[in-house]
């Protein structure tokens, strides 16, 4: 059952990113060009996204355990703390130079060609090394 | 094309009722880059299978609606240096950030988490100062 749901999600998710646009690198790129030929798709698809998603966090409020029984996610932390801040920085860096987020990277994997290959590898590859730089920063913020 | 709004606000609409799927089925926070960092710094080793399943659903989707669809052009630059470094920075950063633009964007925002505004606020921003520099001020991309 959970990986049926998984199954179903991850599809809708795939569907609602190729539909949407989110795998056009223009698309995202020309929403962050202000200066450029300005494209607001992605403020919709954020918009349409946010509608179902706000209904499932009221719904979770009204339920103890999630539809397979185990449990739901905790309220959410309110640490703005500095990998937080970085990390967000340095991926939006990235997500402008190439116009793709983990989500679509991997929606495009199938039909976009080498370059998505290349970007997927790149982007595991500072996945894996990611955690040894967050102790590094956490040190460093003990140090202080 | 003037009708992308509209399929912007339909793709948006099936994104959200994933991550409601996700959230109310089996109680978890759809975030792309959660979902593939846990596979590969083996932080979600007990679930890996799941995670699988899903990724496996975000790949077949695009490829059973390509023949029905306008246009399959990504648009993705051909230069390699630039796929590169974006592709580190991507990884690296939603890896300390502990989250995309799925995870804090979709699921955080709705949810009104801190986090999730400072996250995308930051990003946005972090964006759109790199296409202005690399495009409009160096020419790179």
């Amino acid at each position: 059952m959970r990986l049926l749901i998984a199954l179903l999600a991850g599809s809708l998710f795939g569907a609602g990113l190729f539909i949407s646009g989110m795998t056009d690198t223009a698309k995202v790129q020309g929403w962050l060009d202000i200066f450029g030929n300005w494209d607001p798709t992605l403020a919709f698809v954020m918009g349409g996204a946010m509608i179902p998603m706000a209904l499932a966090w009221l719904v979770r409020a009204r339920r103890a355990t999630a539809l397979t029984g185990g449990p739901l996610p905790p309220p959410p932390s309110r640490r703005i703390d500095r990998p937080l801040i970085l990390g967000s920085v340095l991926f939006g860096i990235g997500w402008g130079l190439a116009g793709l987020c983990p989500g679509p990277a991997i929606a495009s994997l199938s039909y976009g060609g080498a370059g998505h290959w290349l970007f997927l590898a790149a982007m595991l590859t500072g996945m894996a090394v990611a955690p040894q730089l967050r102790s590094r920063l956490d040190r460093a913020v003990a140090a202080e | 094309m003037p009708m992308d709004w509209i399929w912007g606000l339909i793709g948006g609409a099936l994104i959200g009722t994933g991550g409601a799927v996700y959230l109310l089925g089996n109680g978890r926070i759809m975030g792309a880059s959660g979902i593939i960092g846990g596979l590969v710094d083996g932080s979600g080793r007990n679930t890996a299978v799941e995670r699988i399943v899903f990724l496996a659903g975000v790949v077949l989707l695009p490829v059973l609606l390509t023949p029905v669809y306008r246009s399959v052009d990504t648009h993705l630059t051909e230069n390699a240096l630039v796929l590169v470094a974006a592709g580190l920075l991507v990884g690296l950063g939603t890896r300390l950030a502990n989250g995309c633009t799925s995870g804090h964007g979709v699921c955080g925002m709705s949810r009104l988490s801190l986090r999730g505004f400072v996250a995308t606020l930051s990003y946005i921003l972090a964006g759109g100062l790199a296409v202005v520099l690399f495009r409009h001020v160096l020419g790179a991309i």
